[in-house]
């Protein structure tokens, strides 16, 4: 007994100190095991989906009255300019129907096998933890809707990021504006390949781009596919601006605004997603 | 006189009060507010929280708790895991330390003293997520979150306060 009451003086002690220690311990073992923190994160991360769900409805709820309001005075402008863009989507229109019956035809003489069909997992966004070292969401969609660590999330035109946590009823998904976020992308004018790193920034920059490589402001860039991780054509953004070693991207979707997001399972068999996989199945 | 069971109900729920406020900060803290720019200078409400608390109460906030409120902000948060944890240690260190500066009279003081321990905060967190990374931290977002965080401290020091007034003051 007064052995335990002079372990608990000699905790009181030196508290400060071991907690300091426990701190940069579980630093050190967020680096070099990532996975078992990982699994940790996913346990504790599901308890508090039902706080967070309940809470993150009024925001929402909010969000939607504003916008609302927003709407409702432009709509006016906004009805003159759909008018404008739907005439213009309507020769896009013929235009897609005339390649795609030409592509079919192609594809037949060439015997292209198909890609596998996609299939969609929606979630809502519960949680977005801001601070200025992650850029990432919590969504309601885990382990039991067939979220798979590695999927791929897009919300309305483009790709937002990637899987990189799955609990039961939850996941996190890593936006591609974090600072962890490596995407092999392409650009879809010049064909030319460079990957996009996040920096925390709103606008991820492209790297690795060979230095005679033509971009313009506005190109387009699509994930080109490589290392398998996600399926190539998957918008990302457009290059909002080029200085001389740094080109940025502006994302597609407006990723303060995450409401719903998709994750894509691709049934993509190979490749780093089912490397990750197999990982955390021998654990 | 003996104290009944519920007046000892009555204490404890009382005495929780604080860890119950902070608990709510860093789930409200995460809930997303649709607007733009906004993730990215995300205030710290933890901090604020225990900032005060070591202040006036360290006996119902003290390190250990400190560091588990850390821990779960890092958990669900998605931060590396325990740097949350130290920056509020380190916080609650330094306020008991130097009680006796922090605990001013004046509300300014008060928000002084915040400002003192958040650019120190922000400092850590730098150097560690520099060291996590192997790469220089990016500095805007940091700054930014600093400035807003000090600019909202009076707004939540004044939650604090009503709390602290209606749960914990004896008569």
């Amino acid at each position: 007994m007064s052995r335990l009451t002079a372990l608990k003086a000699l905790f009181q002690r030196f508290s400060f100190l071991l907690l300091l220690l426990a701190s940069i311990a579980l630093m050190m073992v967020g680096r070099v095991n990532p996975l078992m923190v990982e699994n940790s994160r996913a346990r504790v991360t599901d308890a508090f989906v039902p706080i967070l769900d309940v809470i993150s409805r009024p925001a929402a709820t909010a969000a939607h009255l504003v916008e609302r309001f927003i709407e409702a005075t432009e709509t006016y402008r906004e009805n003159k300019q759909l008018r404008v863009e739907n005439a213009r989507l309507l020769q896009w229109k013929q235009a897609a129907l005339h390649l795609e019956a030409e592509n079919t035809s192609l594809r037949n003489l060439l015997h292209y096998k198909p890609e596998p069909k996609a299939s969609f997992i929606s979630a809502r966004v519960i949680a977005a933890p801001g601070g200025a070292f992650v850029r990432n969401v919590v969504v309601t969609a885990g382990r039991r809707e067939g979220v798979r660590r590695g999927q791929a999330a897009v919300a309305g035109p483009g790709m937002i990021g990637r899987v990189v946590e799955v609990g039961e009823w939850s996941a996190r998904v890593l936006l591609i504006t974090d600072i962890n976020t490596r995407v092999p992308v392409v650009l879809d004018s010049s064909r030319q390949r460079a990957v996009l790193v996040g920096d925390n920034s709103d606008q991820p920059q492209l790297l690795y781009l060979p230095p005679e490589a033509k971009v313009a402001v506005g190109d387009r860039a699509v994930t080109s596919g490589d290392g398998g991780l996600f399926p190539p054509g998957l918008p990302i953004g457009l290059v909002s601006s080029v200085n001389d070693r740094l080109i940025r991207i502006q994302p597609m979707v407006n990723l303060s605004r995450l409401e719903h997001v998709q994750l894509v399972d691709f049934g993509l068999p190979v490749g780093l997603v089912s490397e990750a996989e197999r990982v955390s199945d021998l654990k | 006189m003996t104290i009944s069971l519920w007046q000892k109900l009555d204490q404890t729920g009382r005495s929780l009060a604080p860890v119950a406020v902070t608990l709510m900060l860093v789930l409200f803290g995460m809930v997303p507010l649709y607007l733009p720019g906004y993730d990215r200078v995300a205030p710290c409400l933890a901090l604020m929280s225990v900032y005060y608390w070591a202040i006036h109460r360290p006996d119902l906030i003290g390190p250990s708790m400190a560091f588990a409120i850390g821990l779960l902000q890092d958990m669900v948060a998605g931060t590396p895991l325990g740097l949350t944890a130290l920056v509020l240690v380190l916080c609650h260190l330094v306020v008991v330390y130097q009680r006796s500066f922090f605990l001013a009279n004046s509300f300014v003081m008060l928000w002084v003293g915040f400002v003192f321990i958040k650019v120190g905060a922000t400092f850590v967190e730098c150097v560690a997520y520099t060291i996590l990374n192997m790469k220089l931290a990016p500095l805007a977002a940091p700054m930014a979150q600093t400035l807003l965080t000090v600019a909202l401290f009076p707004m939540f020091a004044w939650l604090f306060i009503r709390v602290h007034r209606a749960f914990l003051k004896e008569a």
